[in-house]
């Protein structure tokens, strides 16, 4: 894919005087939902602010859809980012906010009256747009945020915690939009602490820790990587006594678990295609009924858990 | 869109926002010596021109210029940006599709406009209330040259605006607490008058005196504020303070170039 349709960072370092934002990270993200993870103080919000040119690499090269993070203009034309911070402009209200917003595009009135009722409608916001800000709740200024975001219909849309403070169906809402957004080729960064959400909608993660890029790419991927950790796999089956004392013979296998309701085993292996084959073999030489496999820790959180531990609060 | 179609953008949104509680004090600065003059006009009835003309100019000159108009473009020069730092707003203008000079740009026409407004406004009522309320003093507005004087006083609200709007703007970029270097800046203006010939250049009051049409006789620490100590053409004055307008704005813009909005919590 070519460069003018990612968003790619190059060796990017970012400093607050001698506190370290973050370290020679060099990513290249496609379109679809990419979601930062990484405990408070990763560099998550300094990524973000990066790439939507609210602060400035203090090394290294960042491109956004093949524009330099320097040019603000077009940047803000094909880039809309809900910050994390709960702050307006004194004594707006939802459509004011938007529509004030909107009229720094260049855009002609109806245009600009259009696209605010869109987006509002967009995040559900119609009814109480004409109210003050000031009186929404925290999940409706969410919103509210997120439909400024929205509005111009950017191609790169950059969201800082935006289920924060969304009930569930709300936060159901917001995934499904965000799943419809990279439907339709937008890039949609998405950084969030309900991890399990978050690993839901995700096509490409970054895991990041204390600044740098721990890990990235599609989550299967990473987790095949972490070899530290031998992977679980869930198997439902019928006779799991029989098939738990075949997988015990492999040497890749390390531990196996029969589940407590007697229908299935929890195996932990350390080479998933070895154990495929091994259970394939089994399940054609004992003729044992098999249901399903899955893995059981192919998913963000235990990504997480594994390469940043248990130490830190996952954020 | 164009630098300065942006830049009109940022000021229409600028002054839609309009005049908050926050900025009534502003207000009140700019119509208190008509609420005063009203009261003079209402109380005495012993009107002599000279008297009522060497009041208004005294009014305009110390009042309005040393005094409403540098604090009202302190107070709202100051949080044209430094506002929008304070209440964690400044992101939402950064993220639009603007140029950061035109951002700066638009604010300050947006103040310079409010403070002209609410300024020229205050001088012109005051003008007319003062001459307007006796005979003697209506025949100067009418067929004297108390309007041609107005005209001056109108021309100085606009470069007073235009100069202390210019450097608070620039106070605002350049320090976290520009309150100090507010106060540096009245010690400053106040003693003009008394520094060497070259110092005297950078000061908004050495441009603003020689366009006063009226000489204020007064004497002691008060003539500081009103003595010409080296006259100037006023072509060169008006001149003079638009190319000081210009290069402060023009520093700031290079400022606001430079300006990072990172409010993390991380």
């Amino acid at each position: 894919m070519s460069g003018d349709r990612r968003i790619v960072f190059e060796d990017v370092s970012k400093f607050y005087g001698e506190v370290l934002g973050v370290n020679r990270v060099t990513l290249s993200l496609p379109p679809g939902i990419t979601s930062l993870v990484g405990p408070n103080g990763s560099g998550k919000t300094t990524l973000m602010n990066l790439m939507t040119g609210l602060i400035r690499p203090t090394r290294g090269r960042l491109s956004v859809l093949g524009l330099a993070s320097d040019d603000h203009v077009a940047i803000g034309r094909r880039a809309g980012y809900c910050t994390q911070f709960d702050s307006f402009p004194r004594g707006v209200t939802g459509r004011s906010f938007v529509r004030g917003w909107l009229g720094l595009h260049g855009l002609r009135a109806e245009e600009a009256d259009r696209l605010t009722a869109e987006a509002l409608d967009r995040v559900g916001m119609t009814e109480a747009a004409d109210r003050k800000v000031a009186a929404y709740s925290k999940g409706m200024r969410q919103r509210i945020r997120l439909a400024l975001a929205l509005s111009h219909r950017p191609e790169v849309l950059v969201l800082d915690e935006p289920l924060n403070g969304l009930d569930p169906m709300a936060r159901a809402e917001c995934l499904a939009l965000f799943q419809g957004l990279a439907g339709e080729g937008l890039h949609v960064v998405i950084s969030s602490h309900i991890l399990h959400e978050v690993d839901r909608v995700s096509d490409h993660v970054v895991l990041l820790s204390h600044g740098y890029v721990v890990a990235e790419g599609q989550i299967h991927d990473v987790r095949t990587e972490v070899t530290d950790h031998p992977m679980q796999m869930l198997v439902r089956c019928s006779r799991p006594h029989v098939l738990a004392a075949g997988l015990f013979a492999a040497d890749h296998v390390v531990e196996v678990r029969i589940h407590p309701d007697g229908k299935g085993l929890l195996v932990r292996t350390r080479d998933a295609a070895a154990f495929h084959r091994q259970l394939n073999r089994i399940v054609l030489e004992t003729e044992i009924g098999l249901e399903a496999v899955s893995p059981a820790d192919d998913d963000v959180g235990a990504v997480y858990q594994y390469l940043i531990g248990s130490d830190t609060e996952a954020v | 869109m164009s630098v300065l179609g942006q830049a009109w953008a940022v000021a229409r949104m600028e002054l839609r926002r309009g005049v908050s509680w926050r900025s009534l004090w502003v207000l009140m600065m700019a119509f208190a010596p008509v609420v005063i003059i009203a009261a003079h006009a209402l109380q005495d009835h012993t009107h002599q021109l000279e008297d009522e003309t060497l009041i208004l100019n005294g009014i305009v000159q110390i009042y309005y210029v040393r005094f409403g108009i540098f604090f009202g473009c302190l107070g709202l020069f100051l949080r044209l940006v430094g506002g929008e730092v304070a209440e964690r707003t400044l992101h939402y203008l950064f993220l639009a599709p603007l140029r950061r000079e035109a951002l700066l740009l638009g604010k300050f026409v947006a103040g310079v406009l409010t403070t002209v407004l609410v300024f020229g406004t205050g001088v012109t009522a005051s003008v007319l209330l003062m001459y307007g309320h006796f005979g003697e003093g209506r025949a100067y507005l009418t067929h004297g040259p108390a309007l041609a004087h107005l005209r001056l006083d109108l021309l100085v609200v606009l470069l007073a605006c235009l100069g202390y709007g210019a450097v608070f703007l620039a106070f605002s970029l350049l320090f976290k607490n520009p309150a100090v270097p507010g106060v540096m800046l009245v010690l400053w203006e106040g003693v003009n008058g008394a520094l060497p010939a070259w110092l005297k250049h950078l000061s908004v009051t050495f441009y603003l005196k020689p366009l006063f049409p009226v000489e204020l006789p007064v004497k002691g620490l008060l003539s500081l504020f009103t003595v010409v100590a080296e006259p100037m053409p006023p072509w060169l004055a008006v001149t003079g303070l638009f190319v000081f307008t210009g290069l402060v704005v023009t520093f700031a813009c290079w400022r606001m170039k430079g300006i990072e909005v990172s409010y993390s919590s991380e």
